[in-house]
């Protein structure tokens, strides 16, 4: 879309931290949400409808596992009358053929479902739970509904010798989109990045890999990649620029920039159930922190990309600069740049040894 | 990859026509389409039921005053782009 527009196209709805999984890069925030301090139903709706209004056009519905709301059903019903293009982003359980055909008839539009591994021992090395096989049986039922499917595979050092065996189970499912998403380094992942981060070799392997089935799929399967951003030489377009393009709700209704921007200290995130939308987004003080240029420092601020990298994520400055306005560190203009590459400098080989310490995700009260 | 005329385009699973402040867009997953004019007269037209000649015809009548062969140029480059962003299914 324009890159000048001024409200925010997609609302990430993290409708719960509960989740059924204990992914040991899991995105959500080490403090998890309790789900005694969910937004209700009807809170979502006017969300929804706000979001709408405000210009927004897909809401993704995530978490924690968004099936673990029993109001699911009439979420995606809600914010699809709304005027929304709904995506679920989803281990796919706990679920049934039942239910995903009332999701279908209320409207979804988009099913994503997230792999572990191609393999049921890594998957479950991965996530402490024995969920492989329900996967494929949701893959399956997927080929009988007209529902968008998209399959995302989080990648790291454990598992990306696997990707023949993925890509061969996107080819014989009804996906038209897979995504191949290396983890990136915050939160869960964070704790765990000496365990999960790949060597450079199996990168290379990967680049090799992707690029050649991005070729060959054209026209039948858009596969899209996300690289572990350390062996980079500039950082990503983190959220595509702060406060720019996306806007995300937390279980409790924080209203966040990002999913990880609660490890920026001194950060005060305003809530859906006391603000609008619209004054959260246009004025909020977490909104406009790190929004446009005039927050950055050198060498972002007479730096050529920085309208096309916006310096970068805030939160990996934070986390490995310990300085959330700093250029982020694994861009390699970085003073801090050192500090990577002395992470990656330290990485054990890929040995396949046995299952490592990791520590997994916990669950919420 | 060559787009036969003789086939009849719709909009694969997951993507739709969707509209937001009198914008019209093309929501498929995690991105969106802005549809103008002859943009939205061909994504409107990807319904199974017209075949690539018949979107060229409609649209030769509709923009009469541009050049007749470039009209049909500019759909194909287009299918061709929807093609590839997975956006299109293909019936016979």
């Amino acid at each position: 879309m324009n890159s000048t527009s001024h409200h925010p196209l997609a609302l990430v709805c993290e409708l719960t931290h509960r989740c059924p999984l204990h992914c040991v890069y899991c995105s959500n925030p080490r403090e998890l949400a309790a789900r005694s301090g969910e937004l209700d139903t009807s809170t979502w709706n006017s969300v929804f409808a706000q979001a709408a209004e405000l210009g927004v056009l897909q809401a993704d519905f995530t978490g924690g596992e968004p099936l673990a709301r029993t109001d699911i059903v009439d979420l995606v019903r809600a914010a699809r009358r709304a005027g929304l293009y709904v995506s679920l982003i989803t281990s796919g359980l706990p679920l049934d053929e039942a239910k995903l055909d009332a999701l279908v008839s209320a409207g979804l539009d988009h099913f994503q479902l997230s792999l572990q591994a191609a393999t049921e021992n890594i998957a479950e090395e991965i996530s402490a739970t024995k969920t492989h096989a329900q996967k494929l049986r949701v893959l399956d039922w997927l080929k009988s509904r007209r529902v968008g499917v998209t399959l995302n595979f989080v990648l790291h050092r454990r598992n990306l010798h696997q990707m023949d065996e993925m890509l061969a189970l996107a080819e014989n499912s009804s996906a038209t989109r897979v995504e191949f998403a290396n983890v990136q380094y915050y939160g869960w992942a964070f704790a765990n990045r000496a365990l999960l981060l790949p060597s450079r070799q199996q990168l290379d392997e990967f680049m090799a890999k992707v690029k050649s089935a991005e070729e060959g799929l054209r026209g039948k399967i858009r596969v899209e990649y996300v690289v572990p951003d350390y062996y980079a030489k500039y950082p990503k377009p983190c959220m595509g620029g702060w406060g720019r393009k996306v806007i995300l709700i937390a279980p409790d209704g924080s209203a966040l920039p990002c999913h990880a921007a609660g490890v920026i200290p001194g950060m005060h995130f305003e809530n859906v159930k006391e603000k609008s939308l619209r004054e959260i987004w246009n004025s909020s003080e977490a909104f406009q922190k790190f929004r446009g240029e005039s927050w950055m420092q050198e060498p972002c601020k007479s730096c050529d990309r920085r309208a096309q990298d916006f310096g970068g994520c805030r939160c990996q400055a934070l986390l490995l600069a310990g300085n959330a306005a700093a250029t982020d560190p694994v861009c390699s203009l970085s003073a801090n740049r050192a500090k990577v590459d002395a992470i990656l400098e330290s990485l054990p080989p890929p040995a396949a040894a046995a299952a490592p310490l990791f520590l997994y995700r916990a669950n919420p009260n | 990859m060559a787009i036969d005329l003789n086939r009849k385009p719709r909009l694969a699973a997951g993507c739709r026509l969707g509209e937001n402040n009198q914008q019209r867009v093309l929501l498929m997953p995690e991105r969106a389409l802005r549809l103008n004019g002859p943009s939205l007269e061909i994504v409107q037209r990807c319904d199974g039921k017209h075949t690539v000649a018949q979107i060229v015809a409609d649209l030769q009548k509709l923009y009469s005053k541009a050049e007749p062969r470039k009209v049909e140029s500019d759909i194909l480059g287009y299918l061709e782009l929807l093609q590839k962003d997975r956006a299109l299914d293909f019936v016979a």
